[in-house]
């Protein structure tokens, strides 16, 4: 874990956070995702301060943390590329480009590359089917691509 | 008896308004809100269950227990469903049978099926479940959940293969317990119940009372197996081994063999052990009187010379866990003694060595106990204070289930014998009764009120004390002095009563904790009851009844008029909280941090890396 994230400011907002929310049912899901948003993931750290806050096990927490693909244990790359293996996209190749990805930037689905460049996501259907297939880099979007423009693209965000 | 006691129970409302349902053609009456299940069980109707567990678990989760509902769209799962005036019911028809059965192979399918060398092999709901819904092929092929077995803990074994997802196990340590270790993690097929992070349940902070080994339906968690080693100890000839059991072993022992629930099988369990090969069997009792005479002291000193109160017991390892990891501000509170069966260890690898003339080395001392907690308490550090382990190997009652089973002992057949009666085998009433919620206590007061109103009470029973309350209270005059005293059981209750003590909200002198709900006799380490028994058996009640039984038969009923114990001390120990019984029979706690991160981040609390096991 990079220690530059788990600062004491970012904590002191949490901490804020956690006091706004305390006593309303349901709080987890919001202060998680406020903790995802002031730290760009939620670590052990960050869980176990939640944990104590709400007074909700670090287990449940985990449980909840590991359902939600929204949320992150580990900080994410400088670049989220997004492959959406959404229905249309997948019958249109996004397999293969998800594949060529992978083998360009050498990082597995789900993985950020050693150098935090690059975290890679498998993602459902974003609803851009009219131009699948889809990927998403950070807020960019790219569409009806074949597997030979993705060294291109990628070209841009080095 | 002069004790004034006032007893405040704290229960729920019970309702009256009732609906009339049909179930298979049966009309039946219930309560408004009771559920399908609820009700079929008064009509005389068996619905099977599988995730349900009454009181703990009722989410709805397996789909086995699945009933037709005219006029609904699709089954239903009876365990919450609510019933309603004119409901109609079918709970055999065709559609139910076949659903019932898919959802059971679908269960199975990626279920680890090594039902012949499994620990709960012809012990196991599912297993039972199969054979009654007459399962005999899984048509369902696909990956199997992966074997991973986390046995890093000296108290509890975890088998991902066998996990059900039922939940039982998360919701009896969520919510009756109020710690969360296990919980739901990842999603769809990779959904596992673990504790958080990946870890292992050495590095987390469960206090090992086992409720989630009780509570699972299948061999998904089971306690750390030491049957091979106190096997071996018994075949060395050159090792003295000496047995003793906790109170409430014979509280459930019986049930190992098909006896009722509640059945006492004191004299049996000691002919078994013999037959095993013990050189020594004596009752975890005579250790239990022992630290009466220790903790009774200890409370009418702390009261009378202004020490800190309320003192609390600690003959509970995981009530002491419990408090280590959660509540550190009350660890002055509790009393210093260790708990019984760490005493008698002690005092077998001292006192009886030196009288016997044996080396304590050569002395292996083996605990049978109704807990798994004790298996780790056992390897604290500090537990040594002959300079050898006090206890070497701790059993729980199912593995001595098994190891006589294993001698081909028929258990049922053995006629009764009596734990060896030299220097450490005489017991009294209040030793026995150390096995139920409010035991302690009871025996306790027996002893300190004779000891603060210098003289002999008749009336023993503090019936006040006894029950399954989750909390109770009482006020009692004791050698003109008002004495406050309470008790819990669950460490949910005990958290609950700790919250009023720390807001100033109640005050008492005197505080009994046990870890588990209903006692030792409820302990993690006794015998598996199935869900379905449970939904009509108490069975806290059923086995505590066994140990007021044995209390109520024996001679004598205080622990300070054990003449061996009152021997002990004017050969060995001199008096309650000598020097010496200081250093053989009371310990220390320390705080733990309950998920130490070796990152030292910028918190205000610095996140330090206490050590959090026991190297």
């Amino acid at each position: 874990m990079s220690k530059h994230i788990l600062m004491k400011e970012n904590f002191e907002k949490l901490d804020q956070f956690i006091v706004m929310q305390k006593d309303k049912k349901g709080a987890l899901i919001p202060v998680l995702n406020e903790a995802q948003k002031i730290f760009g993931c939620v670590p052990i750290e960050v869980q176990k301060k939640i944990s104590e806050g709400l007074n909700i096990s670090l287990a449940e927490i985990y449980g909840v943390v590991t359902f939600y693909a929204q949320f992150s244990l580990v900080p994410k790359g400088e670049y989220t590329i997004g492959v959406c293996l959404g229905t249309a996209c997948y019958v249109k190749g996004s397999q293969k480009i998800l594949d060529r990805i992978k083998k360009e930037i050498n990082v597995e689905v789900g993985k950020t590359s050693p150098d935090g460049k690059y975290t890679l996501e498998a993602t459902r259907c974003i609803g851009a089917c009219g131009l699948a297939p889809v990927i998403t880099i950070n807020e960019d979007v790219y569409g009806r691509l074949v597997e030979g423009d993705v060294p291109e693209i990628l070209k841009k965000y080095e | 008896m002069k004790l004034k006691i006032s007893v405040t129970p704290l229960r729920r409302g019970t309702k009256v308004d009732k609906v009339t349902l049909t179930i298979d053609n049966i009309k039946v009456e219930v309560p408004k809100d009771y559920t399908i299940l609820e009700a079929a069980k008064l009509a005389g109707i068996d619905i099977p269950t599988l995730c349900f567990l009454k009181g703990i678990n009722e989410v709805g989760a397996c789909r086995v227990c699945l009933v037709e509902i005219e006029g609904a769209r699709t089954l239903q799962a009876s365990c919450v469903h609510p019933v309603s005036e004119g409901m109609v019911v079918k709970t055999n028809s065709k559609k139910v049978r076949d659903a019932r059965k898919s959802n059971v192979e679908l269960i199975l399918s990626n279920h680890n099926r090594e039902c012949l060398i499994c620990d709960r092999n012809k012990n196991c709901e599912l297993q039972s479940l199969s054979e009654e819904l007459g399962i005999r092929e899984i048509p369902f092929e696909g990956i199997k959940t992966e074997a991973i077995i986390d046995d890093q803990s000296f108290s509890i074994v975890r088998d991902q293969s066998k996990c059900i997802l039922c939940g039982r196990c998360v919701n009896v340590c969520r919510n009756i317990q109020k710690i969360g270790i296990l919980d739901f993690v990842n999603r769809g097929f990779d959904t596992q119940v673990a504790p958080a992070f990946g870890k292992s349940m050495a590095d987390v902070p469960c206090i090992y009372c086992g409720q989630c080994i009780v509570a699972c339906p299948v061999g998904a968690l089971k306690e750390k197996d030491d049957i091979e080693k106190v096997w071996d100890a018994i075949e060395n000839p050159d090792v003295h081994v000496v047995v003793q059991t906790a109170p409430a072993v014979r509280a459930g022992l019986g049930e190992c063999f098909e006896l009722p629930i509640g059945t006492r099988v004191t004299g049996k369990m000691v002919a078994a052990l013999k037959r095993m090969g013990f050189d020594r069997v004596y009752d975890t009792n005579f250790a239990a009187d022992l630290t009466i005479m220790e903790e009774g002291h200890e409370l009418i000193d702390r009261v009378q010379n202004g020490g800190k109160l309320p003192m609390i017991t600690s003959c509970s390892p995981g009530w002491i866990r419990y408090c280590e990891f959660n509540y550190p501000d009350f660890l002055e509170n509790l009393s210093t003694c260790k708990s019984p069966h760490q005493m008698m260890g002690a005092i077998i690898k001292s006192y009886y060595a030196q009288k016997k003339g044996i080396d304590p080395k050569n002395i292996f001392v083996v605990s049978i106990m109704p807990c798994t907690s004790k298996k780790t308490e056992c390897q604290r550090p500090e537990m040594n204070s002959t300079g050898y382990r006090d206890v070497d190997a701790v059993l729980t009652t199912r593995e001595l289930g098994k190891m006589i089973k294993q001698a081909r002992i028929k258990f049922l057949e053995l006629e009764d014998e009596q734990f060896d009666q030299d220097l450490l085998g005489e017991y009294t009433g209040a030793g026995v009764i150390f096995g139920a919620t409010g035991g302690v206590m009871e025996a306790a007061l027996r002893t300190v009120a004779e000891v603060l109103e210098g003289k002999v009470f008749e009336e023993v029973e503090y019936t006040a004390i006894r029950g399954v309350e989750d909390i109770k209270e009482a006020t009692l005059t004791l050698g003109g002095m008002e004495v406050k005293i309470a008790v819990a059981h669950g460490t949910a209750n005990a958290g609950k009563l700790l919250e009023m003590v720390k807001l100033g909200e109640k005050q008492y002198h005197f505080i009994e904790i046990m870890g588990c709900s209903g006692g030792c006799v409820t302990g993690g380490g006794q015998p598996h009851v199935s869900a379905k028994t449970l939904m009509n058996v108490d069975v806290r009640a059923e086995r505590a009844k066994a140990l007021y039984e044995e209390d109520r038969i024996l001679p004598i009923r205080k622990s300070h008029e054990n003449l061996q114990i009152k021997k002990l001390y004017e050969d060995f120990l001199e008096k309650p909280n000598s020097h010496k019984a200081h250093e053989l029979l009371h310990t220390h706690y320390k705080a733990r941090e309950k998920f130490p991160t070796t990152e030292a981040c910028c918190q205000e609390e610095a996140a330090t890396t206490k050590d959090c096991m026991f190297e």
